[in-house]
């Protein structure tokens, strides 16, 4: 560990304990294929700690599919290598997960509580939360300006506020690898100013590796590091800068028409 | 065996317990209650009320494969075959694109048809009819040992399952990204549902085991305000219209299955008003 932290490029990150013991992600010639469709072809890019890194594209370009993939949830062909800063296979990636606006049973009785809590520890919620776990879980909701929610049923939040809570969980125990797919749509605009603000303190304190699935352009604009472009497969990728200027962003959102 | 009888004359001095078929049936109705009570939460949750109907068709068609091969214990084909059934549903339902409630209707459908067909030929049917609607007064010592081994199988397993469930039923993915194995919580689940409708199903009845499994859970969703309280209360829901139905039925002379769906019921609706809006 401690050798990991002296060639870690970036000395901010030393004060955190779990960081940095990742560098990079890369994924190379990655496939995906359900059936006869294929759903993703020859993915190649690499993720890289202490940056946002986000896919952007239209509908079925296959940005859920490569989370899925980056996640071991989908079979595929090709690799994706976890690799510290010096080259070498990181052990044992950890991985936050922030999923799309969830569709559930909103009239559940399960709280912010009880949920946190069964998805931190093996006991049954239903014996009741221990009072340690109910700190480890208003530690974790703390991070994210949520501990009023706690007590909250699950169903009962805003999309906003739902949101912060999943990203609370996504960062217990703190990941390597954070991904968030479409984090906030449908939340309002000072919702979605506010998750940011808090993504962005956690990528420059905590060193982490970011991923966003996002289709709000000017929150990539802002927020992201790099951008990748994908239809299919990787057709563009850079700075902001550089894939917004490219004519393959014009061709795949502003092919048929003019500039919104 | 005595001295639970005996004991039960001590605390429970009534006119209606004096009859060991009464005692052995609130013996059973307070092994069976918890266990719907409990898996009654999660079905609910993970929206499989139509799911425990089609299992407790399916019944049906493991006595009469049973009947087919010749075989013995009626509760060993209905077992067999539910619990092949149940996970016949989930793989199906896990790689068609057939919405959910369509393929359970096609297999709830043929089960129950096949079974009546073997069942009714010859006009033997008869003999069968009595699984309708379930006879709780026909319950043995012996039936009482195994109802007490599924609850405390069940119990067991359900710590265990709890979380994940819960977890899954919010979002599968998440779930996983968390670790949980969400197809094999599901398929355990499922088995764990189908042992308990088959192990009970000759008390309660083909037609009435699927509202024990969701009326309690259901009632108890429109009080709890957690995953504890949730849980908890629908067991004791469950327990308290078992009992209720039992004694209910017994002054009315009617089924007993029927009164303690009928008792689950009104506590559903009494407590309708209660919803958090």
């Amino acid at each position: 560990m401690t050798q990991v932290h002296k060639h870690c490029p970036h000395p901010g990150a030393r004060d955190e304990m779990a960081a940095c013991r990742l560098c990079r992600i890369e994924v190379d010639k990655l496939s995906v294929a359900f059936g006869r469709q294929t759903l993703l072809k020859d993915v190649s890019l690499h993720i890289h700690c202490g940056e946002l890194t986000a896919l952007i594209g239209t509908n079925g370009a296959g940005k859920t599919t490569l989370l899925r993939a980056l996640l071991g949830q989908v079979e595929h062909k090709g690799t994706i290598r976890h690799l510290t800063s010096d080259g070498r296979p990181a052990a044992d990636l950890r991985t936050g997960y922030v999923p799309q606006q969830l569709e559930f049973d909103r009239s559940s009785p399960v709280t912010v509580m009880d949920f946190l809590a069964a998805s931190l520890s093996r006991r049954a919620v239903y014996f009741g939360v221990s009072r340690k776990m109910r700190e480890k879980v208003m530690t974790a909701l703390t991070r994210t300006h949520c501990e009023t929610l706690a007590d909250r049923p699950l169903g009962a939040l805003s999309g906003g506020e739902l949101q912060r809570v999943l990203l609370a969980l996504a960062l217990t125990p703190q990941p390597d690898l954070l991904i968030l797919d479409e984090p906030v749509s449908g939340v309002d605009q000072n919702g979605l100013e506010s998750f940011y603000q808090t993504v962005d303190e956690l990528k420059r304190k905590n060193h982490m590796a970011i991923l966003l699935v996002s289709h709000d352009l000017g929150v990539v604009e802002r927020y992201a590091d790099r951008v990748v472009l994908m239809q299919g497969t990787v057709i563009k990728q850079g700075s902001p800068e550089v894939v917004f200027d490219s004519p393959e962003f014009e061709q795949v959102f502003f092919a048929k028409g003019g500039r919104a | 065996m005595n001295a639970i009888y005996a004991v039960m004359d001590a605390l429970l001095p009534f006119e209606w317990l004096h009859y060991s078929f009464m005692k052995n049936a609130l013996l059973a109705m307070l092994l069976i209650t918890p266990l719907f009570g409990m898996l009654g939460t999660m079905a609910v949750d993970n929206k499989m009320a139509f799911f425990s109907d089609a299992l407790g068709h399916s019944a049906l068609t493991g006595i009469a494969i049973g009947v087919v091969l010749g075989w013995e214990s009626q509760m060993a084909a209905m077992l067999l075959f539910g619990v092949i059934w149940a996970i016949l549903i989930t793989f199906v339902k896990h790689n068609s694109k057939m919405s959910a409630d369509t393929i359970i209707s096609v297999f709830s459908s043929t089960s129950i048809a096949l079974g009546l067909v073997i069942l009714s030929r010859g006009g033997a049917f008869a003999r069968y009819s009595s699984l309708l609607v379930g006879d709780v007064l026909s319950v043995t010592q012996g039936d009482l040992l195994a109802l007490l081994l599924a609850l405390i199988v069940t119990g067991v397993i359900w710590a265990l399952l709890f979380n994940p469930l819960m977890i899954t039923s919010v979002n599968a993915p998440l779930a996983q990204s968390r670790g949980v194995r969400a197809k094999l919580t599901e398929y355990a689940f499922t088995v764990l549902v189908a042992v308990a409708v088959m192990i009970s199903i000759r008390w309660v009845g083909v037609m009435l085991i699927n509202s024990l499994l969701i009326l309690p859970a259901a009632a108890s969703r429109n009080v709890a305000r957690s995953a504890a309280s949730y849980l908890r209360l629908s067991v004791l829901i469950s327990m308290v219209c078992g009992v209720a139905g039992l004694v209910l039925s017994y002054f009315l002379n009617t089924s007993a299955g029927a009164a303690v769906v009928l008792v689950a019921a009104l506590v559903y609706f009494a407590t309708l008003p209660l919803r958090r809006k």
